[in-house]
This record gives C-alpha cells, structure tokens and sequence, in this order.
C-alpha cells in the first residue's frame, strides 16, 4: 500500500508538513495527493476511534445473526439491501455458516434495540430468524488495543 | 593490600565507555524523550514471543549442545544462504553465540596473536576497540568521515596496513553513522583483503535495515567466504535484544576454534532464545519488513527536520542512528547533549562516545515512537536557535 495511506490509516491527524518529512516529499504534494484520493473516493473519510466505555452511558451496540430466504432471483441482496438501509444498522456482511447476515446494530437503550429487532427486523418478509447479542466491553478496536498504556521501560541510554 | 588495586593493570587501565556516563546523568532524569537508546522500540514479534512461551512450557530448560540447538544451526544455514548469498554447514561451520557481542569476543580471541594489528573504523560501536585490546590486539582506527557519507574507502585502509595486520573488523550498517557500503565498496575492500591476506571479521548485525538499497555483504564476494568471519544476530532487525541471540559463521577450522573459547566461556547460548530465534528468521520477514517501513519514515523526518534547522546531516541508509554535525553551532557535541537534557529534556549521545573523530556529532537513534520523533525535533529546532541566539550576542 502506498506509504501516505499507511501513515494515514495509522494516525489521520498527522499534518501535512509530517507527512511530507516522512515520504521525503513537499507539503503541497502531500496535500494533492490527499486530495486526489478524496476525489476518487480511495479515502472515505476520517474519524476518531473512540472508547465508548469511557463516555458516559451512551447507548449499546447489538451483534445480530440473521437467517433470510434468500430468493430465487438475486439471491439474498434485495432483502440485504433493504435492512442495510435501516439507520441502525451500522455495520453488515453476508457470512458463510449457520446464519446469513451479521449486523451491527447501535441504539440508544436496550429496549430500542430490542424493539427494533422484534418489531421492524424480525418481521420483514424474508426474514426467518434473528439472534442478538449485546455487547459488554470493547478490548480492542479496529486492531487498537482500548485500555493498554505500554509503558518503555528499556534503559535509557545504551549502546 | 597496602592501597594496591587487587584488579589486574591490564583491565584498570581499560577506559569506561563514554557512553555510560551519560546514561548515568540520564537515568536521573524523569520525562525524558531519548534518542539515546540503540535497541528496538518495538517487541519481539508476537508469534516469536508465543514460541519462547511453548518452549518454556515444554521443559526446553537445559543446555543445548556447545555450538547451538541444530534446528536453528539449520534455520540460520537457510536464513544467511538466501538472504546473504552463502552457504554454510550447520554443523561445522556455524557458532550460536550470547548475542553478536559474544561472537565479537570469542572471534578476536580466536585468532589475534599478540601483538597483531586490528584495524577497525572510528565512529564504531563502543566495545570494539576494548575487545581488539582484551585479545591482545593492537587496534589501528581508520577514521570515516561526513563527506563520504562515513564509507569506509580502500584508501584509507592502505594507509593504515602493515605487515603486521592480521584482522580488518567491520561494520556495515553502522552503528552510530548509519553509514552503508554499496557493492563497489565491499568488492574493493574485498579485493584490499585478498591482497594484503587478511582475515576479515564483519559484524553485519542491521544488515536487514536498510532503506535506499538493499544490503550488499562481505560474504557473496566470491572467494570472501574463506577469509570472513561473518557475525550477524537476532537483537536488532528482530527486536530480539533480550533473547541475547547472534551467531558467527566461518570456514570450519576457525569455528571449532570459536567453539572451544564459547565452550569453555559460556557452555551454551540461552536455550529460550534460540528456539524464539529459529521462529524469527524461519517466518519474521514480514514483521521485519514492518519494523523497517516504520524506521524509515522516522529517519526520513529526522533528515527533513534537521535540514530545516539547517544542522548539516548525511543521509544515513542503514541501522536506526542519524548522526548530525552540530560542530558549527559553536559548542562541543557533550555541552549540546547535557544542555539539550537539562533544558528542554531530550537525551542524545555525543559522537565522540563512539570514537575521537565523533567530536561536533550527535548520534540519535530513532528507534523511538513517532511522536517522540516530532516532538524531540520540534525542542530541538527551539534549543537550535537559543544556542544561535546566545552565541550571536
Ligand atoms: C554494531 C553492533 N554490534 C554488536 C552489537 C551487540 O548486539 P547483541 O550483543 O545484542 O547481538 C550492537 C548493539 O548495539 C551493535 O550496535
């Protein structure tokens, strides 16, 4: 992968000066090549990793396994399509296994994720079963780890 | 005793490394952001942490034979064969030592007569020239210098050979220069060698950090293989430095003669590490080709950012150390680094730790976060122009 997506997918705030030191090019490159990957939607946006479990009771996020028919033509993208589109929904895949679909589902309270598995997911046509499962605490996010602070305990000084 | 020192001459009259003074001033010191440290920031990669783990829990607790555990023999015979382009025998021809330090001590000794001539480089790590002595060598330095980007040129070593120089020691990438040698070089110094029918004792320890061109070594000169005793380890292109791990590779007569020194000195490397260390050079390529990406984008700041301070700086191509010249800002490399310490908290080495001919340079390892990478060199571009200020008025 080229070197500026590495260094922007490991810190998106480093500064476009630090990022030209680091590939050994001007800030002005950096920032068009910045802008060319906008442009050509190879960069999709940027945003914080957030610990959620140090903010204030802020909602919960639902792991939900769900078996579809799939359909006769177009197998299981229409019904995929159309719970994707729920605004709850905030992350899908098609999986191999025992279920079909994995959702991430956020809400506000137990009860709202609740009533939107069993009152809007459950009962779209198509749907034959759900299963959900709350999540508890975040380890590790996006392949950060949430509550490590390493510390360096090497020497100071040393040959 | 009568106030007479039960240390023998020889050993009190060895000099403390100029290095751990400033360690010592240092390790006072809390908060501090060092570039100062000549070992990996990373850890051992995990899958080779796992296997040290494995063995522990498999009773692998006891010696392993003198020369080195036979599965890694092996796995170092395949590593230096394809990395390095020579092929060694396992069972006679290599050595698994308590790290390149070890094989450093053990080589000298096993072929330095008294009296012979060593010749070496200046800057150089620090244990050299006190080993060359130990072996009762005469170490004879070359010093490299900034405007050949501190490559060692045939040159300057015909200048320094005798009749009685027995062994040339080297080290390409260099610890504190981060100099390299391109191919010319090492066939050229090959051919000095040959010529003057020297040894050569070649530590290539960051052999694999290198980040404009791929390493050259010693070993894939044909006809080198004979005269070369190639030490290489785990400690640094691996992170591996507390597994204390390195080996020697030379012709069999040389290395039953290793053997025997590292018998009777040592028994056996540490059995832990050489089992994580077959892991490491079997499957790290990618973990060190992580390590290196990482490594270079720092060096690559540190180049910009000395230039915008205007601190003259070669482009170091190899190891983990910048070596910028400060001699033109007026003070000496020892008053920037202790000052540098006390005002604004960032610890680097002065170069003549490393050699005479270090004097004006700072050696700073960048085997340290990025974020203490910019913030280090943001204080220093601030202490810069203090020290401009102070000598202007
Ligand atoms: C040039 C050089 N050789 C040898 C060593 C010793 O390494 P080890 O004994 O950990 O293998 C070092 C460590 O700093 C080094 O820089």
């Amino acid at each position: 992968m080229d070197e500026l997506l590495n260094i922007l997918k490991t810190n998106a705030r480093t500064s476009d000066a630090d990022i030209a030191k680091m590939i050994r090019a001007t800030p002005a490159e950096v920032a068009a090549r910045i802008a060319a990957y906008e442009k050509a939607g190879t960069i999709r946006g940027y945003r914080a990793l957030v610990n959620a479990d140090h903010l204030p009771d802020d909602g919960v996020t639902a792991v939900i396994e769900v078996k579809v028919q799939p359909e006769k033509e177009g197998g299981f993208d229409r019904i995929a399509k159309r719970i994707s589109a729920f605004d709850e929904v905030v992350n899908m895949y098609l999986m191999s296994g025992k279920y079909d679909l994995l959702l991430f589902v956020e809400g506000k309270t137990l009860r709202a994720v609740a009533s939107f598995v069993s009152e809007r997911l459950a009962t779209l046509d198509g749907v034959l079963s759900t299963g959900t499962h709350f999540m508890l605490k975040t380890y590790k996010l996006d392949g950060v780890l949430m509550d490590v602070d390493k510390t360096d305990d090497r020497m100071r000084v040393c040959p | 005793m009568n106030g007479k020192s039960r240390v023998a001459a020889h050993v009190r009259a060895l000099p403390f490394s100029g290095i751990r003074k400033f360690f010592d001033i240092v390790a006072q010191r809390k908060d501090v952001i060092s570039f100062g440290v000549g070992e990996p920031d990373f850890d051992a990669p995990r899958a080779v942490r796992d296997v040290a783990k494995t063995s522990l829990e498999r009773g692998e607790t006891h010696y392993t034979s003198n020369r080195g555990d036979p599965e890694l023999r092996r796995a170092i015979s395949r590593y230096v064969a394809r990395q390095f382009g020579a092929t060694y025998d396992p069972d006679t021809e290599i050595l698994v030592t308590v790290g390149v330090s070890e094989a450093i001590d053990v080589a000298l000794r096993a072929v330095v007569n008294p009296g012979d001539e060593v010749i070496y480089h200046e800057p150089c790590f620090v244990s050299y020239r006190p080993t060359i002595v130990m072996a009762g060598g005469v170490p004879v330095c070359v010093e490299t210098r900034r405007e050949d980007q501190f490559r060692l040129t045939r040159a300057m070593l015909e200048k320094a050979v005798t009749p009685k120089t027995r062994v040339l020691m080297l080290n390409f990438p260099c610890n504190p220069t981060g100099a390299v040698l391109l191919q010319k070089d090492v066939e050229d110094i090959a051919d000095f060698c040959v010529k003057h029918d020297l040894l050569l004792l070649t530590d290539e320890i960051y052999a694999e950090l290198t980040y404009d061109s791929k390493h050259f070594s010693f070993i894939a000169v044909p006809g080198m293989k004979e005269r070369t005793i190639f030490l290489h380890g785990m400690s640094k292109a691996w992170a591996m430095t507390g597994f204390r791990i390195g080996y020697a590779c030379s012709p069999a007569e040389i290395s039953e003669n290793l053997m025997k020194l590292h018998q009777y000195a040592i028994m056996s490397a540490p059995t832990t590490g050489q089992m994580a260390a077959a892991e490491a050079l079997d499957h790290g390529d990618e973990a060190v080709a992580e390590m290196r990406a990482e490594y270079n984008r720092r060096r690559n700041y540190l180049i910009a950012a000395f230039a915008e301070m205007g601190i003259p700086c070669h482009t170091p191509a190899g190891a983990f150390y910048a070596f910028p010249y400060i001699g033109d800002l007026g003070i000496s490399a020892e008053e920037f680094a202790l000052r540098f310490l006390e005002e604004k908290g960032v610890a680097v080495v002065p170069g003549d730790a490393f050699g005479a001919c270090g004097a004006g340079f700072l050696r700073c390892a960048y085997a340290t976060s990025m974020d203490n990478v910019r913030e280090g060199m943001k204080r220093m571009a601030e202490f810069v122009a203090e020290i401009r200020a102070e000598k202007k008025q």
